[in-house]
This record gives C-alpha cells, structure tokens and sequence, in this order.
C-alpha cells in the first residue's frame, strides 16, 4: 500500500481549564488513504469534534504524531482543509455565491477563476440558479448543499464535515447522503464524515472509524467492503445489516 | 411595493387620520377651552403667524437633534469597534463606561453651560450623552456575537484578524447598529427638548416655554407637533438607511 494520506499516531488529546484536566482522546492511530471517505461514529463526548478540529490545525495535540500529506499528495495547512458544520452557517448578509467565495476571498485567490469555480461547484450541489439568492431564501437542505460548496471552492484536499447533516429531516438527510457520495466521487476529495447515525456512517463510509468513550479512543477502524456505487437499495443488504450491527456491538448498543 | 406594503402604509395612515378626527370632535362635543386643548385646526393656524419664527426655532432644534445623534452614531460606532478590536482596551474602558453611563445625563447639563456656554452646541453635546450609550452597547454586541465554529472555518484557512473583522463581525454587526440607533431616535429628541427647558434662546422646546408664559395653548401644541414630526422624520431616515443595507432576515426588530 503506498503512503497514507492521513496518519495519525497514538493521538492524545487533554483539554485544560484553570482547576482540571480532561482527557478528551485517549489514544487514536489510525491511517486514511488520499480519495477515502471515513465516516467517524461514537457516542456524544467521545472526542469526534476535537479530531476535527485537530486535523484541521485549530487545536494542538498532547502527544502522538499527526502527519497529513504525502510524497505524491502533498498538503498545504493553510488551504487544503475545507469545513462543513452541523448548522450551515451562512453569512447572512451575502448572496449563496458570494458565502461560496469566502474561503477564496480569504485565500487571495484570483477572483474570475474562483467565480467560475464557485458557479460550477453550485451547479455540481444542486443550486444553480440560486446564485443571487440570500441564505434565508433557501431550505435547510439547501443551505448545506451551499456549505458543502464553499468547503470546496478552494479546492482543498481535505473535507471535514461534522454532522452536516444532524439538523435535516430524515428525508432530506438520505437524499443528501446519496449528493454527497456523488460529490465525494466527482471531486474525489478525501472526506472525514462525523455522524450519529451508524447507517449512514456505513452507507457512505469507505472505512468507518468507531470511537469509544471513557476511555476515549478508536475501538475499530474497519473497511467497508460495498460497491462505490451505491444506492439506498443498499441498506437491505445482509452486509450492510452485518456491519450495522457490528458497530451496535462496538457501542454497546445490541 | 407589493399589495402588502401599500395596505400597511394605508392602514398607517388611516390610524393618524383618525387620531386628529378624534382629538378634534372631543374638544368640540365637550367643548374644552381653547388653552386647555386647541382642536387640530387652530394649532395648525398658528404657523401663519410670522412673530413666531417657526423656521428659525425648527431649524435649531433640528440642528441639535440630527447634530448630537450623529456624532453618537460615528463616536458609538468607532469606541464599539475599538474595544471590541483590543482586549486591554476594552479592559480599561468598559467598567469606566459602564460607571459614566450610571450618570443622569440630564443632570450633567448645567455642567456642560459652565464647559460650552450658552448655545446650540451644549444641546447637541447633551443629545449626543443620551444617545451614545445604545448605540455603543448595541453594536459591541453585534460585533461580539460571531459563531465560534465560522471563526474555526476561517482560522482553519489561516486568515487573520483583519478578515475576520472585515467579513465577518462588522457586517455581522450592522443590524445591531441599526437596532442602537433606532433606540437613540427617541432618546435624541427628548434630550434636545430637555436641553432647551435648561439653557438656550431658541428653538421649539425654548418656544414652548415662551408660549406658556402666555398661554397660547395652541402654538405650544403646533411646537410639540414639529418636535414629533422631526423625531419621525430621523426615525424614517434610520429605517430607510436600514432597508438599504440590512438584508432583510438580518434585521434585529
Ligand atoms: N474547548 C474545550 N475545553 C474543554 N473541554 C472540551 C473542549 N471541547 C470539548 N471538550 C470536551 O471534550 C470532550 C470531547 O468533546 P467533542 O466535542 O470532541 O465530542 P464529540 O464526540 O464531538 O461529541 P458530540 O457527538 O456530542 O458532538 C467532551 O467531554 C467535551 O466536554
Ligand atoms: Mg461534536
């Protein structure tokens, strides 16, 4: 296997505050190739949030070693993370283009170039069109689909989404599961996809990290052995049943 | 304008008409004397009276009101960013603006002659004391109120202070601005009013102490509604001013 992407060694993270000190990761190692998408499953608290938040250069670590890049994919901290939260976090105030154009305006990056690449990106999630529409004018789905937007309109080699997609309705949260594989394999970004929700860790994941709290860590970091194309069909497949329930186990939840 | 602005402004307007027709046939069906309460109509005649020199005391007290309530916006605005910019800053300055604000701006008045002397000015430093504290805390709450998570998206791409002030807490600030200012509308007028019953030779609050003396019921109602009308006249412009840079679900009512 040549060189992971992402390479994470018995990671460690401790939060301080003035009286104490809170263990948030105990020990995480774990390696994702470049054109992956791991989805991260754990219960509340486990440190799901704070991964992110280290891979993407916001929060030191206590101990371990965190490499991203490699020799044939090299990687840039400051422009090759993109975010995508839970709420889509849109600035009010802008038009859907202009909110895709922030990460590119903070870059410097050259406005035409980055416009055209804004307009085709909305295009690719669904919204063009909406190019001059504010946020409040659009569904909560859709404001996502423009977050997903900006998170790869400076077109970064790492997507970090934390549960983007908790605060949809059941409905719209499979449909857009369906987009996302779709971009996932028109941009082939590596994505690390944080979710509650086990099957849609299992539905979109090409690996699935299960994490563990008190201590916290990776209980497992298992590949998912399904087509790349998949379809909702899918989740009626005994494999598919097979490793939802291994994660139950994993949880404590069977 | 759409089918529902027009019957808004309709209905607005309806509402003032009948306020007058009210006001109007309750002085005449109980027959209340004309120092007690003037009907509309008599009020209204007084501005033909040239000794009265509407312009002149409607232009003062304009100038005094619009005066102090800029100055409050542009000083407002800019200790609001200063100390939400600096850390020490804002260490400093805020308990002492907290304490400054405790002092009843009125009283500070017969300062303010001793300072400024007699005049217009001292009116707009007074209007400009009520007015500078909620259009300060207004906006340094605007300026304060960022999502930390948009923060970590811009800090994740390295950008800095600068672009984060810029793209992200003063425009996220504006409809607190807004919001401040719309609060110091009031406040404006009352405080050059108060200003004028303190110190001044002119203007309608001034007018309006003249005329009581002698008892022209009438042309202090007139003054009191020129007040008003300038006290809208700056409120209208706010909102205007707000309906042109404040997208619309930004607003903060
Ligand atoms: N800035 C911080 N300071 C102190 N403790 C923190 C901080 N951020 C997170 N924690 C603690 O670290 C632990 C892990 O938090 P984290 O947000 O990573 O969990 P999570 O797995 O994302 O949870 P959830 O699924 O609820 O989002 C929690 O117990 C939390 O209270
Ligand atoms: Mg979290």
């Amino acid at each position: 296997m040549s060189e992971a992407f992402i390479s994470l060694k018995d990671v460690r993270k401790v939060y301080r505050t003035r009286t104490e000190e809170f263990e948030a990761i105990q020990s995480i190692t774990m390696d994702v190739q470049a054109g992956e998408l791991v989805s991260i499953v754990g219960p509340s608290g486990c440190g799901k949030s704070t991964l992110l938040k280290i891979l993407a250069g916001l929060h030191p670590h206590d101990g371990g070693d965190v490499r991203i890049g490699s020799a044939a994919e090299p990687f840039d901290p400051s422009r090759d993370i993109g975010m995508v939260f839970q709420q889509p976090l849109l600035l009010k105030w802008r038009r859907i283009r202009e909110n895709v154009l922030l990460p590119a305006e903070i870059l410097g990056l050259p406005k035409k170039e980055a416009r055209e690449r804004a307009d085709d990106l909305l295009q690719m999630v669904g919204l063009a069109g909406f190019e001059q529409s504010y946020p409040y004018e659009l569904s909560g789905g859709m404001q996502q689909r423009a977050a997903i937007a900006r998170a790869l309109v400076h077109d970064p080699k790492l997507i970090l989404m934390d549960e983007p997609f908790g605060a949809l309705d059941a409905l719209t949260r499979e449909r857009m599961n369906i987009e996302l594989l779709r971009i996932w394999q028109e941009s082939q970004k590596t994505i690390l996809f944080v979710t509650h929700g086990i099957q849609e860790a299992v539905f979109l994941g090409s690996h699935v990290a299960v994490m563990t709290s008190g201590p916290a860590r990776l209980a497992e970091h298992m590949e998912i052995d399904l087509p790349e194309d998949r379809d909702l069909a899918i989740k009626t497949d005994e494999k598919f049943g097979e490793y939802t329930r291994h994660i139950y186990k994993l949880l404590d939840l069977d | 304008m759409s089918a529902d602005t027009w019957r808004k402004i309709s209905i607005a307007v309806a509402v003032h008409v009948a306020f007058v027709a009210v006001w109007w046939l309750a002085v005449i069906l109980a027959d209340v004397p004309e120092f007690i309460l003037p009907t509309p109509w008599l009020a209204l005649q007084t501005l033909g009276e040239e000794n009265y020199n509407w312009v002149r005391h409607f232009s003062i007290t304009a100038q005094e009101i619009f005066g102090g309530y800029i100055l409050a916006v542009v000083v407002g605005v800019t200790f609001a960013v200063l100390t939400t910019w600096s850390r020490r800053l804002d260490e400093m300055l805020t308990p002492l603006l907290v304490t400054l604000n405790m002092i009843p701006k009125v009283a500070m008045a017969p300062l303010f002659i001793v300072w400024l002397r007699f005049g217009i000015q001292t009116n707009i430093v007074i209007t400009f004391t009520i007015c500078f504290f909620p259009i300060l805390l207004n906006t340094a709450r605007g300026l304060r109120e960022v999502e930390p998570e948009l923060l970590d998206l811009v800090k994740s791409l390295h950008g800095n202070r600068w672009q984060v002030f810029t793209k992200i807490q003063l425009p996220g600030a504006l409809p607190y601005v807004f919001s401040g200012m719309k609060v110091a509308t009031v406040l404006a007028v009352a405080g050059a009013i108060v200003g004028e019953f303190i110190q001044s030779d002119g203007g309608l609050g001034w007018f309006m102490l003249i005329t009581q003396e002698a008892l022209n019921t009438d042309a202090m109602v007139m003054a009191l509604m020129l007040v008003t009308l300038i006290g809208v006249l700056l409120y209208g412009s706010v909102i205007l001013l707000e309906r042109i840079f404040v997208v619309q679900d930004a607003r903060v009512e």
